[in-house]
C-alpha cells in the first residue's frame, strides 16, 4: 500500500476569543497585554460567594458568527459547568454550553485547488477562557496569570468533512476571514485570540467506517496546523502499514519540534462532569433579536470577492486573496477610490507588501504605509519617475520608515533616467561584455534580450526605464545584422 | 430592663422614644455574649468594635433629631457563610480560616447601609452542610435550652444567638431546611424566602440552585422587618427576580378567617416524633379557632423529595466547592510532591468529613454512565414535587407541617449514623426543591422541655399569607415570647 491508498479525515474545533469590551461575566476589560493579574476580579477569579452575570454582547456575537454561517440558532439555550482541576481555572470548572449551544448546523464554503467544497459545522457554542500559567518566573515554580480569565470565546466544531491539511488551512482562512469580517473577534494568532483542536483519522479509500482518532490540542497558526495533519496523518498511515492500532489519544503538536508529543490516553481521559449552570437563567433568543442582528452583518469575504472581480476588473484569485482579509479589502478600496489603477493596487498589495509582512510576521492591520501613500507611490511609476525595479527598493523603505514616496526616491536618488546618451552608453556596455547573449539572439534565439535587459537594469541601479532599455537594445542588435 | 430580651422592632421603639440609645442596647449584647456564649458558642468571629462604632454613628443622628430606618441601630449578627468585607469569612471551614473577603455580600452591603451594629459572624455546619451545627471545624454550638443538645443546622449559630439573646436577630442561610430547622430547635422564628427574593451574591455556594438567604428572628414582626431590608432585585445574581418592592409586615394582623391551611398526611405519618405531633394537632385546633378552614390532603411524590435534594445539592456543591483546591483560595496542604498531590493533600486536610462525603456523592452522582440515573431523575422528581405543591396551590392558602419530625437531639447522637442525620431533613427539603417560601415558628414544647417548631408553607411570593397566618398564631399562643434560662 501507499499513502495515496489512504483518505485523511480531518475535522477542527476552532475556539475564537470574542472582541467584546468586556469579560463574559463580569466588567473587568478584554483588553490583551496589561500587567499579570491586573485585568481580573473576584467575580472572574472566582472568588468564593461571587456569580456570573452573561454579558449580553457575548451572545449577539455568537449569534452573528452562527448566522454568517448559515447556523441555525438555539431558542432556548443554555449554559452549563465543565468541571476539572487546572491551576489556570480559579473555579475548577468552565462556564460552557454542553447540550443545547447557542448556533447548530452550519456550513463554511472553501475552495482549493480541487475546486469548491463545503464543509459542514456541528455547533458553535459559547464559553469563558481561562488563565496562563506562567512557569519558572520564580525558579522551580509556576505562577498564575488571570487575565485571561473569563474571556469569551466561541468555539467552532466543525464536522469530519475535511479530506487534506489544504482544505483544513482553507477552511481556518475562511472562517477567520469571516470572523474579521463581522468584528466578533480580532482573530490574532499571535496573541492566541484564534487557535485550534484538530482530530485526524485515516482510513483507506473505500472503507465507510471511521478508524480511531486523535486530537492535537491548541494548535496556533494556519501554517503549524497543515504541518500537524500532514506530520499525523503519516504516522498514523506508518502505524497501518506496520499492522498497528491507532490509539486514541490527545496529542501536543510542537511546530518547533515538527512533532507530536502524547498529552494523555483514552484510559486517564476527563470526566468533565458536565451539568446545567444553577448560578445562570437560560438564554432566550427570539426572532426580533436574531433579525437585528441579522441586520448587522456586513457583506462577507464569498460575496465581497465576486463584486471586486465585477467592479475593479480583477482576477477572481487576486479577489480571493484581498477579501479574505477585512483590512486589505478596506485598503485596497480606499485605494482605488483615490484614484489608483485597482489591478496595480492588487499587484503590489499582494506582490512585495504581502512579501514584506510575511517576512516581519505582522497582521496586515498593523503595516504602516497608508493608502495615500500608496497611491502616490504608484503615481511615481506611472509617470515615469521612477522604474518598476527602483518601486521595489522605494515601497521596502515606505514599509520601514513610514516616508513619503518622493521623499525616498530623492534621498536614493532613484529618479528614472530619460537621458538618452546615458543610456546608449549602458546599452553598449552591455553588448560588449555579453557576447554570448548577443549571439543567441542573431542566431534566433530572440528572447535572449530579455537578459540582456536585466543587464541593463543592474548597470542602471533599476533607474533606467525598461522600456526604453529595450528599445535601444534591439536598435543596435538590429543594427549589427 | 433586660435590653437583651427586647425583640428588634421593641428596641426600634425604644430607640424611637430615645428611651434607650444604640450604644446601650449593643453594650448590653455585647456583654452578654461576653459571659453567656462561652457557653453557647455560637460566634465564630466578634465585630464588637464595629458594632460599637455604627451604634456611636447611629446615636449621633438620633441627637441630631434624624428619624431612624427601621432596623437602623439594632445590634445584628451575620451567619459564617455570607462574605463579609475585611471580616473573616470561614463557612467553619478549616479551608477557608482566613479568608478575608474584599467586597460585601448584597445582604451585608444592606445591613451596612442601615446602620445595624454587625455583631460579629456566626457558628454553622461546615459549608452549611450539616443539620446540627456539629460539622464545624472551630467549635460545637449548644442550644440555649439544653446545652448537652445541638442547636440545629446549619444555621444553629444565628438560631442559638438569637434565642439566648446573643444578637436581636440573624442572617442565616437554608438550603434544606437549614434556617428553619434551627429556628424550630431553638424555639425562634426563621423564614427560608422564595427562591430568588434576596440576592445570593456574597453568599458562599453550597447549592446553587437551592441556596437561599434569610432572617431568624425573635418574632414575626422582627422576621418581616428583615425582609424588608434585604429582599430586592440585584442584577450581581442572575437568579435575583425583579419583583416590585413590597411591605413584608403590611398583613400582619390580619384576620385569617377563612384561610384556607392543608396539611399533608405524609408529614404527620411514620417518623414523626409523637410529641412533635401533638403540637402540630394543637396548632391546628388553634387556627381553627382562629376561623381557618383546615383540611388534609396527600402529597404521595414527597417521599422522593429527600433523595433528590441530597443528590442535587451534593452534585452542585462537588462543583461550587471544587475551586478550594490549594491554588487560589484558602488552605494549601504542605509537603507535596506535584500538583496532583497538593490537590489530594489540600483537600484531604481541609475539609471536614461531612463535606467530603458530600463532594464523593455528587461527584459520584454527576459521572459518565451516573448521570441519567442520578442528576438527571433527580432535576424530574424536582419537576413532580413543585407539580404537587402547585396543585395544592390551587385548593390552599397555606400548607401546615411539623419543621422537624424531631426535637433538639443530644450532641454527638448522631454524627456517627449520617443517615439518621439526614431524614431529619425530611420536612423542608420539598420546599428548597420547590423553591417556594416557608417559615418556622415555635410551637410548644416537648416533654423534654425542647422547642418544636410549626412549618407554614406559601406559594411562590406568598410571603406576606405564611407571616400573616404565622403572626396570628404567635399572637393567640405567645410561644415567641419566651425565652430559655440561661
Amino acid at each position: 500500500m501507499d499513502y495515496k491508498d489512504y483518505e485523511v479525515i480531518i475535522g477542527l474545533e476552532v475556539h475564537a476569543e470574542l472582541s467584546t469590551k468586556t469579560k463574559a461575566f463580569c466588567g473587568c476589560t478584554t483588553e490583551f497585554g496589561g500587567d499579570v493579574n491586573t485585568h481580573c476580579c473576584p467575580i472572574c477569579t472566582g472568588m468564593p460567594g461571587t456569580l456570573p452575570v452573561l454579558n449580553r454582547k457575548v451572545v449577539e456575537y455568537a449569534i452573528k458568527a452562527g448566522l454568517a454561517t448559515n447556523c441555525e440558532i438555539t431558542r432556548y439555550g443554555k449554559q452549563d459547568r465543565k468541571n476539572y482541576f487546572y491551576p489556570d481555572l480559579p473555579k475548577a470548572y468552565q462556564i460552557s454550553q454542553f447540550d443545547l449551544p447557542l448556533c447548530v448546523g452550519g456550513h463554511v464554503d472553501i475552495e482549493t485547488e480541487n475546486g469548491k467544497k463545503s464543509i459542514g459545522l456541528t455547533r458553535i457554542h459559547i464559553e469563558e477562557d481561562a488563565g496562563k500559567l506562567l512557569h519558572d518566573v520564580i525558579p522551580g515554580k509556576s505562577l498564575v496569570d488571570f487575565n485571561r480569565c473569563g474571556v469569551p470565546l466561541i468555539e467552532i466544531v466543525s464536522e469530519p468533512d475535511m479530506r487534506s491539511a489544504e482544505e483544513a488551512k482553507a477552511f481556518l482562512e475562511e472562517l477567520k476571514s469571516i470572523l474579521e469580517c463581522l468584528e466578533v473577534s480580532d482573530c490574532k494568532m499571535q496573541e492566541g485570540s484564534l487557535r485550534c483542536d484538530i482530530n485526524v483519522s485515516v482510513r483507506p479509500f473505500g472503507q465507510k467506517e471511521y478508524n480511531t482518532r486523535t486530537e492535537m490540542k491548541n494548535v496556533s497558526s494556519f501554517s503549524a496546523a497543515y504541518r500537524a495533519i500532514q506530520y499525523e496523518a503519516k504516522r498514523q498511515i506508518e502505524e497501518m502499514e506496520e499492522g498497528r492500532a491507532v490509539k486514541q489519544q490527545t496529542l501536543r503538536w510542537s511546530d518547533e519540534d515538527g512533532e507530536n508529543y502524547a498529552l494523555r490516553s483514552k484510559e486517564d481521559a476527563h470526566d468533565y462532569r458536565y451539568f446545567p449552570e444553577p448560578d445562570l437563567v437560560p438564554i432566550v433568543v427570539t426572532d426580533d433579536m436574531i433579525e437585528s442582528i441579522r441586520a448587522l452583518i456586513p457583506e462577507l469575504p464569498s460575496a465581497k470577492r465576486a463584486r471586486f472581480v465585477s467592479e475593479y476588473g480583477i482576477t477572481d484569485y487576486e479577489a480571493g486573496l484581498i477579501s479574505a482579509s477585512k483590512s486589505m479589502s478596506a485598503y485596497f478600496e480606499a485605494c482605488a477610490k483615490l484614484g489608483a489603477k485597482p489591478k496595480t493596487v492588487a499587484n503590489w498589495l499582494l506582490g512585495d507588501i504581502a512579501r514584506l509582512i510575511n517576512e516581519k510576521n505582522i497582521e496586515f492591520a498593523d503595516m504602516k504605509i497608508t493608502p495615500e501613500a500608496l497611491v502616490a507611490f504608484i503615481a511615481l511609476i506611472e509617470k515615469g519617475t521612477i522604474s518598476n525595479t527602483a518601486g521595489k527598493k522605494v515601497i521596502e523603505i515606505m514599509f520601514e520608515t513610514q516616508k513619503a514616496p518622493d521623499v525616498i526616491v530623492k534621498e536614493e536618488g532613484l529618479e528614472q533616467v530619460n537621458d538618452e546618451g546615458a543610456l546608449r552608453k549602458i546599452v553598449e556596455e552591455v553588448l560588449a561584455n555579453n557576447q554570448k547573449s548577443v549571439d543567441d539572439y542573431r542566431g534566433g534565439k530572440k528572447n535572449a534580450i530579455g537578459y540582456l535587459v536585466g543587464q541593463t537594469m543592474r548597470l542602471s541601479k533599476g533607474k533606467a526605464n525598461p522600456q526604453t532599455m529595450n528599445a535601444l537594445l534591439k536598435e543596435y542588435l538590429d543594427a549589427m545584422e | 430592663m433586660d435590653l437583651c430580651k427586647l425583640t428588634a422592632h421593641e428596641s426600634m421603639d425604644l430607640l424611637a422614644k430615645k428611651e434607650v440609645t444604640s450604644q446601650e442596647l449593643t453594650r448590653a449584647v455585647i456583654e452578654r455574649i461576653e459571659s453567656v456564649d462561652k457557653q453557647v458558642e455560637s460566634y465564630i468571629t466578634n465585630t464588637f468594635d464595629y458594632a460599637m462604632e455604627t451604634a456611636k454613628a447611629v446615636d449621633a443622628k438620633i441627637a441630631a433629631g434624624e428619624k431612624l430606618a427601621p432596623l437602623e441601630g439594632v445590634p445584628m449578627a451575620i451567619k459564617d457563610n455570607i462574605c463579609t468585607k475585611d471580616i473573616t469569612t470561614t463557612c467553619a471551614s478549616k479551608m477557608l480560616e482566613n479568608f478575608v473577603p474584599p467586597y460585601d455580600a448584597f445582604v451585608a452591603k444592606k445591613v451596612k447601609a442601615v446602620g445595624a451594629p454587625i455583631l460579629g459572624k456566626l457558628n454553622m455546619d461546615e459549608f452549611a452542610m450539616g443539620s446540627s451545627t456539629e460539622t464545624s471545624y472551630f467549635k460545637k454550638t449548644k442550644n440555649p435550652y439544653d446545652l448537652t443538645r445541638v442547636p440545629g443546622g446549619s444555621s444553629g449559630g444565628s438560631a442559638a444567638a438569637v434565642s439566648a439573646d446573643l444578637a436581636m436577630y440573624a442572617l442565616g442561610s437554608d438550603t434544606g431546611g437549614s434556617i428553619r430547622q434551627p429556628a424550630s430547635f431553638c424555639g425562634v422564628v426563621g423564614l427560608k424566602p422564595t427562591y430568588g427574593l434576596v440576592s445570593r451574591f456574597g453568599l458562599v455556594a453550597f447549592a446553587s440552585s437551592l441556596d437561599q438567604i434569610g432572617p431568624l428572628a425573635k418574632d414575626v414582626t422582627d422576621a418581616a422587618l428583615v425582609m424588608n431590608l434585604i429582599a430586592g432585585h440585584d442584577e450581581m445574581d442572575s437568579t435575583s427576580l425583579n419583583v416590585p418592592e413590597t411591605d413584608y409586615t403590611s398583613e400582619l394582623g390580619q384576620d385569617i378567617k377563612g384561610l384556607r391551611i392543608g396539611v399533608p398526611e405524609e408529614y404527620l405519618g411514620e417518623g414523626i416524633d409523637e410529641d412533635v405531633k401533638t403540637r402540630i394537632q394543637d396548632a391546628i385546633k388553634v387556627y381553627e379557632g382562629l376561623g381557618a378552614r383546615v383540611s388534609y390532603f396527600s402529597m404521595r411524590m414527597s417521599k422522593y423529595a429527600l433523595p433528590a435534594y441530597y443528590i442535587i445539592s451534593s452534585a452542585e456543591a462537588s462543583s461550587n466547592l471544587a475551586r478550594y483546591d490549594g491554588v487560589k483560595y484558602g488552605f494549601r496542604a504542605e509537603g507535596f510532591e506535584d500538583l496532583l498531590d497538593m490537590y489530594k493533600k489540600t483537600r484531604s486536610e481541609g475539609f471536614g468529613s461531612e463535606v467530603k462525603r458530600r463532594i464523593m456523592l455528587g461527584t459520584y452522582a454527576l459521572s459518565s454512565g451516573y448521570y441519567d440515573a442520578y442528576y438527571k431523575k433527580a432535576q424530574q422528581v424536582r419537576t413532580i414535587i413543585k407539580n404537587d405543591f402547585d396543585a395544592a396551590f390551587a385548593n390552599y392558602d397555606v400548607v401546615l407541617t411539623p419543621t422537624s419530625p424531631i426535637t433538639s437531639f443530644k450532641i454527638g447522637e448522631k454524627t456517627t449514623d449520617p443517615m439518621q442525620m439526614y431524614l431529619a431533613d425530611i420536612c423542608t427539603v420539598s420546599i428548597n426543591i420547590a423553591g417556594l417560601p416557608a417559615v418556622s415558628i415555635p410551637c410548644g414544647f416537648d416533654k423534654n422541655n425542647l422547642p418544636v417548631g410549626l412549618q407554614l408553607i406559601g406559594d411562590s411570593f406568598a410571603e406576606k399569607t405564611i407571616l400573616k397566618a404565622a403572626y396570628a398564631y404567635e399572637k393567640a399562643t405567645g410561644f415567641s415570647g419566651v425565652r430559655p434560662s440561661l
